[in-house]
C-alpha cells in the first residue's frame, strides 16, 4: 500500500500557512478555487504562487473540518464554479492560527536577529 | 452520522471534485488565451501549471478517507464472491449458524418476556410487591385485605401500598354475556403505578365512600380494542358484571395489564364495589387471603429497608389479633425475575446455557472447517505474504468472510425465529385464563442476535487466523501448505472437536433426559380418567345465581345429561383438576379451639362434588361412600378426602368416621377416602385435597362456578352439541364453555412438551454438528495419510494396525469428549431439574442411552472415512507417490 504521500505536498508553504490565507481571502469575501489562486498572488504581490496540488486538498481538508462551506454559483464570467465561504468555526480557527502564528514568528525573528551579546 | 451521509455520497461528491478542477482549469486557458496565447499552446501550459489532475484528485479523496472504505467494500464483494463461488460450503456455514442463532434467539426472547421486560409503567425500577404470609406456602403470595389495611396505614418505606384481587364474572355488554377476568383494584391502584389513562379517567383513593359508591369500571386497551373497536364513546356507557351495572370510566394506557407478567386483566373495578358484582365478601376476614400488595419505594428507600419496617409492623399487629400469629413480609421485585427460588427462571436460565452451547458446538464445527478451508489457500496466501501483504491484510480478509458468513446465519436465524416466536405468542397455555406471553422480539432482542452473529464470526473466523499468524511464509511456499507441524500432541482443532464431542454429549444427554421425563409424565397417575369425559363449564353467579339457588340449576343440569344418548355417566364439580384454578382452605385438627392460621395443619384442594362425581371421574373410591344429595344443610357436614390428606392429618389411610374442622362452625366427619391425584400441575408433589358435597357448600359457602362432567362412548365432537344445547336450554343467561377433558389436560402438559422438544431439537442439532466434526477431523486425518498407509500395506500391515493409525486420534478424541459431556451432564443435572421433572441426568438408564446414541454418532461419522482406509489399493496409491 502506498501510503503518507501527504508529506510531499509541502513544497513551497507548510500546511498551516496556506489554510491561513485561504480562510483571510474566504473572509473578506466568498470565492472559487481558482479567485483564489489569484487573490493569493495578487496580495502577495507575486511573492507567493499557490499549487493546485495543494490547495484542493486543502480546501477538502478544511471542508470536512467544517471551517469552510461550498455551494455552486455562478461566477461573474457566467461560468459554474464552486464557491467557498468561511463558517463561524472557520473564523474561530482562523484567529486562533494567526495569533499563534504571529507569536511563533515574534520568536523565529528574535532568534535570527543578529545577536548583540 | 455525518459521516455516513458522505460515504453514501461519496459518487456525488466525487463528481462535483472533478467538475471544480476542469473548470479551474479552463478558467486558466482562458486567462492564457487572453493574454495572447494560441488555443492550444494555452491548454498545455495551463496543465502544464495546474499539475496532475487524477494525483491531485486522488489526493484529495484522501482526506476524505475514501479510499479505506472503498478498500473495505471491495473486500466485502471479493469475501462474497468466493462464498458465492463454493455454495456448499456457503449454505452449510449459514445453516448451521442460523440453527445456533435461532435457537439463542427464541430461549432469549422468552427469557426477555419473562424476565426482562419490566412492568408497564413509569419507573417499574421503583415498584415491589409486599408479600406477606404466616405459614409460607410455595406459590402462595395472596394475603388478607384486613392486613394489607393495617400494613397501608402504618408503613412507612412506600409512597403508597395498593392491593388487587382477581375476579371472573360474565360479562355483558349489549345483549351477549361472555366469560371474563379482571382485577378489583384499591382506589389508590393507578396512583401507585403513576399510570395515566388513555382516555377518560382513573379511580382515586377519593372516590371510595362505602359499599357501593365507586360503580365504575376501568377497561384494559386491549379488551377496548377487542370488544369496542377502540371507540371513544364508549366512556360513559354501562357495562354489566354478573347482571350488575357499572359505568365504564376511563381505559387503562396501551401495554398496560397489571403487576403479573402473563395475566392479561380485561378490566379494573374498585375493590370497593367489588363485593357486590361477584356476590360474596372476603375483607372482613383477617384468613381470607385474597389480595395482592404492591407498593412504589420512597426515593432513596431500599427493598431492605421497607422490608424490615413491614415485618416490624407484622409484629404489632401479631400482638393486636392472634390471627396475625407468625405474619412475616417480604418485599420482592414483581414478576419471575423477583423471585429467586422460581422454577420458571431457573429454567430458562438452564434453557439459554445449552442454547449457547450449541452455538458453541456450531462455532467450534465452523472453526474447523475455515482452518481446512485457509490450508486449501496456502499456496495463495503464502505468495501474497511473500511479495509484501501485511498479516493483517490477510486477517482482515479471512475475519471479514467469516463475519459475512455469520451476519447471514444470524439474519436467517433470527427470521426463523421470528416466525416461530409470532406462533408461540398465540398459544392458549391454561384453559379459560387470560394468560400471554409477549415475545414479539424487542431491540434488545435484535442486539443480542447481532452481537451473537458478530462474536460467534470473530470466534471461528479468529481460530484459524492464528494459523496465518504462525506461517513463515517461505516454509509455506516451498511447501505448498500452511499446515502447522503434524504429530503434534494436542492441535486446536484436535481441540475444538474435544469441546464439540463434549457439548454434543451433554445437549443428547438432556434432550433424553426431556424425552425420558415426557415418557414419565405420560404414565403419572393423574387420579381421575380424562378420556371420554366432555366438559360444560360456566359460573352461575354470572347469571346471578347464589347459594342455595345455584344447587337447583346444578340439578337440573344433571338430569338433563344423564338423558343425552351414549352417556354412561354424569356429575358435577364446581372446579375441574389441571384446570389452572380451584380453591383451597385451611385444615385444623379436630381438637382445635383458636382457628389461627397459624395453627392450621395444612391448606388443602377444595372441590365442591355431585353424587357420582368419582364413578364419572374415574377416581377410586378406597374406604367409606360417596356424597348423596341426602348430605346437606339439613346433615351434618361430611367429607371425602384423599390419600394425602387422610395421611397427613391423621397418620393413616384408615380414617372414615374421624374428623376435623374449617372453622369453629364448619366441623367435618369423613365419609370416604380416595385415591391420590394431580390437581394443580403434574410434576407437583402429592397434595392434600378434599371433595365436599356439592349440597353442603364449604361450611354452608357454596361456589357459583359449575362444570358438569359427561362420560361417554361417543367421541366429544357427538357430545358436545347436545350438552350445549341442554345446557342453554336449563341456563340460557350462563356462558357455557366446552372442552374435552383430554384437552385441558393436555394444555396442562403444554409447558413441559414444549421444554422437551426444544430440548430435543437442540440434541438433535448437537448431534447433527458431532457427526459433521467428526467425519471432517475423521476424513481429513485418513486422506493426509493415505500415501503413508500405501507403504504401510505395501510392508505388510494388517488392517486392524491401518485403522488404528488412522482412525485412533478421533477415536480417542471422541472418547475424551464422551468422558467430558457425561461429567458435565453429571454435574449439570440440577439446572435440568427445572426443566423437565421425572427424570434426571444421572440415572443409569440415561447414561446407557446417551452413550449408546454418541457411539451410533461416532460410528456414523467414520465409517465412510474407515471404509476408505480399508478399500485402499496399495499398489495405486505407491504410483501416486
Amino acid at each position: 500500500m502506498v501510503e503518507g504521500n501527504g508529506e510531499a505536498e509541502q513544497r513551497d508553504l507548510f500546511r498551516g500557512a496556506l489554510e491561513m490565507m485561504i480562510l483571510q481571502s474566504l473572509r473578506r469575501q466568498p470565492m472559487h478555487g481558482y479567485a483564489l489562486v489569484q487573490e493569493i498572488q495578487q496580495r502577495s504581490e507575486d511573492l507567493l504562487r499557490v499549487e493546485e496540488g495543494s490547495l484542493y486538498p486543502a480546501l477538502q481538508r478544511m471542508l470536512k473540518a467544517g471551517l469552510v462551506e461550498a455551494e455552486w454559483k455562478l461566477s461573474a464570467t457566467k461560468r459554474r464554479v464552486r464557491t467557498y465561504r468561511i463558517t463561524r468555526n472557520g473564523t474561530k480557527h482562523l484567529e486562533r492560527e494567526v495569533s499563534k502564528f504571529t507569536r511563533m514568528l515574534e520568536g523565529i525573528t528574535r532568534v535570527l536577529a543578529p545577536g548583540e551579546s | 452520522m455525518n459521516w455516513v451521509k458522505r460515504i453514501f455520497a461519496r459518487r456525488r461528491l466525487d463528481q462535483e471534485l472533478s467538475e471544480e478542477m476542469r473548470g479551474h482549469v479552463e478558467e486558466l486557458i482562458e486567462e492564457l488565451v487572453g493574454q495572447g496565447m494560441p488555443r492550444n499552446e494555452a491548454t498545455a501550459a495551463a496543465r502544464k501549471r495546474f499539475g496532475n489532475l487524477t494525483l491531485i484528485q486522488e489526493d484529495c479523496r484522501e482526506v476524505w478517507q475514501w479510499a479505506v472504505v472503498d478498500n473495505l467494500l471491495l473486500q466485502v464483494k471479493l469475501a462474497g464472491r468466493r462464498l458465492w463461488n463454493s455454495p456448499g460450503f456457503a449454505a452449510a456455514a449459514t445453516l448451521t449458524l442460523a440453527l445456533g442463532i435461532g435457537a439463542n434467539v427464541v430461549v432469549f426472547s422468552v427469557l426477555n418476556a419473562l424476565l426482562l421486560r419490566p412492568l408497564d409503567a413509569p419507573h417499574p425500577e421503583n415498584v415491589y410487591l409486599a408479600n406477606h404470609f404466616v405459614k409460607e406456602q410455595p406459590g402462595w403470595t395472596a394475603q388478607s385485605y384486613r392486613d394489607y389495611l393495617d400494613f397501608r396505614d402504618r408503613q412507612q418505606g412506600f409512597q403508597g401500598l395498593a392491593a388487587y384481587g382477581f375476579i371472573r364474572v360474565g360479562l355483558s355488554a349489549g345483549n351477549s354475556t361472555i366469560k371474563s377476568w379482571g382485577h378489583s383494584a384499591t382506589g389508590n391502584y393507578f396512583d401507585v403505578l403513576e399510570l395515566q389513562p388513555a382516555t377518560g379517567r382513573f379511580f382515586h383513593a377519593s372516590d371510595e365512600h362505602g359499599p357501593g359508591s365507586a360503580p365504575f369500571i376501568v377497561l384494559s386497551y386491549d379488551f377496548w380494542r377487542r370488544q369496542f373497536g377502540q371507540d371513544p364513546n364508549v366512556i360513559g356507557k354501562t357495562i354489566e358484571l354478573n347482571r350488575h351495572p357499572l359505568t365504564v370510566i376511563g381505559v387503562a394506557p396501551e401495554g398496560f395489564h397489571g403487576i403479573d407478567p402473563l395475566f392479561w386483566p380485561d378490566y379494573w373495578l374498585p375493590m370497593m364495589g367489588a363485593d357486590e358484582v361477584t356476590g360474596s365478601d372476603d375483607r372482613p376476614y383477617r384468613d381470607h387471603y385474597f389480595v395482592m400488595v404492591f407498593g412504589r419505594l420512597k426515593p432513596g428507600m431500599t427493598p431492605q429497608l421497607a422490608n424490615d419496617d413491614l415485618n416490624r409492623i407484622a409484629m404489632q399487629m401479631a400482638k393486636e389479633d392472634r390471627k396475625d400469629d407468625g405474619l412475616a413480609s417480604r418485599v420482592v421485585a414483581p414478576g419471575f425475575a423477583g423471585d429467586a427460588n422460581s422454577p420458571v427462571k431457573k429454567g430458562l436460565l438452564g434453557m439459554m446455557l445449552l442454547a449457547v452451547l450449541v452455538l458453541v458446538a456450531a462455532c467450534s464445527n465452523l472453526a474447523s472447517i475455515f482452518a481446512v478451508r485457509t490450508g486449501d489457500r496456502s499456496g495463495e496466501l503464502a505468495v501474497r505474504m511473500a511479495i509484501g501483504s501485511s498479516y493483517w491484510c490477510i486477517l482482515r480478509e479471512l475475519l471479514i468472510e467469516a463475519l459475512l458468513v455469520s451476519l447471514a446465519g444470524g439474519l436467517v436465524g433470527t427470521l426463523v425465529a421470528n416466525v416461530l416466536l409470532r406462533g408461540l405468542t398465540h398459544w392458549p397455555l391454561y384453559g379459560d385464563l387470560p394468560v400471554h406471553l409477549l415475545l414479539a422480539p424487542d431491540t434488545r432482542v435484535y442486539l443480542i442476535a447481532l452481537a451473537l452473529s458478530v462474536v460467534s464470526g470473530l470466534l471461528f473466523g479468529l481460530l484459524p487466523a492464528r494459523k496465518v499468524w504462525r506461517t513463515d511464509p517461505i516454509q509455506a511456499i516451498k511447501s505448498g501448505a500452511l499446515e502447522v507441524p503434524s504429530f503434534r500432541r494436542f492441535a486446536l482443532r484436535d481441540l475444538l472437536l474435544c469441546v464439540q464431542i463434549a457439548v454434543c454429549t451433554l445437549l443428547v444427554t438432556a434432550s433424553l433426559v426431556a424425552a425420558m421425563g415426557i415418557r414419565r409424565s405420560l404414565r403419572v397417575p393423574l387420579g381421575f380418567d380424562a378420556q371420554g369425559i366432555t366438559l360444560a363449564m360456566t359460573d352461575l353467579g354470572m347469571a346471578g345465581y347464589s347459594g342455595e339457588a345455584a344447587v337447583a340449576v346444578d340439578k337440573r343440569l344433571l338430569e338433563e345429561a344423564q338423558h343425552i344418548p351414549g352417556v354412561s355417566a354424569a356429575a358435577i364439580t364446581d372446579y375441574v383438576p389441571l384446570q389452572g384454578n380451584g380453591a383451597a382452605w385451611f385444615v385444623y385438627p379436630e381438637q382445635t379451639t383458636e382457628f389461627l392460621p397459624s395453627h392450621m395443619a395444612f391448606p388443602a384442594m377444595t372441590y365442591l362434588v355431585s353424587p357420582g362425581y368419582f364413578q364419572a371421574a374415574g377416581t377410586r373410591l378406597l374406604a367409606g361412600r360417596d356424597v348423596s344429595w341426602h348430605d346437606d344443610h339439613t346433615t351434618p357436614n361430611v367429607a371425602i378426602v384423599n390419600e394425602t390428606f387422610a395421611r397427613k392429618l391423621f397418620g393413616s389411610t384408615s380414617v372414615v368416621g374421624r374428623r376435623f374442622a374449617l372453622w369453629a362452625t364448619a366441623r367435618y366427619e369423613i365419609a370416604g377416602v380416595v385415591q391420590d391425584g394431580k390437581y394443580g400441575s403434574l410434576d407437583e408433589p402429592a397434595q392434600p385435597a378434599m371433595f365436599l358435597p356439592l349440597a353442603q357448600g364449604v361450611g354452608g359457602v357454596m361456589s357459583p362456578s359449575v362444570a358438569l362432567l359427561v362420560r361417554s362412548t361417543l367421541p366429544p365432537s357427538q357430545v358436545m352439541p347436545e350438552l350445549r344445547r341442554i345446557a342453554t336450554a336449563v341456563e340460557p343467561r350462563a356462558p357455557f364453555v366446552l372442552e374435552s377433558w383430554d384437552d385441558q389436560v393436555d394444555r396442562a402438559m403444554l409447558v413441559a412438551r414444549a421444554a422437551a422438544t426444544v430440548l430435543g431439537i437442540m440434541g438433535v442439532l448437537a448431534a447433527m454438528l458431532a457427526i459433521t466434526g467428526i467425519f471432517g477431523m475423521a476424513s481429513h486425518s485418513v486422506s493426509r495419510r493415505m500415501r503413508e498407509q500405501g507403504i504401510r500395506i505395501a510392508l505388510g500391515a494388517q488392517r486392524l494396525q491401518l485403522m488404528r493409525s488412522t482412525l485412533g486420534r478421533p477415536l480417542a478424541l471422541f472418547g475424551m469428549g464422551l468422558l467430558l459431556g457425561l461429567v458435565l451432564g453429571w454435574f449439570t443435572s440440577q439446572l435440568l431439574e427445572h426443566l423437565v421433572s421425572f427424570a434426571t441426568p444421572r440415572e443409569p438408564l440415561v447414561l446407557i442411552e446417551a452413550i449408546v446414541a454418541m457411539v451410533v454418532v461416532e460410528v456414523v461419522a467414520t465409517v465412510i472415512p474407515a471404509r476408505r482406509v480399508l478399500s485402499a489399493d496399495a499398489a495405486q496409491l505407491l504410483r501416486e507417490l
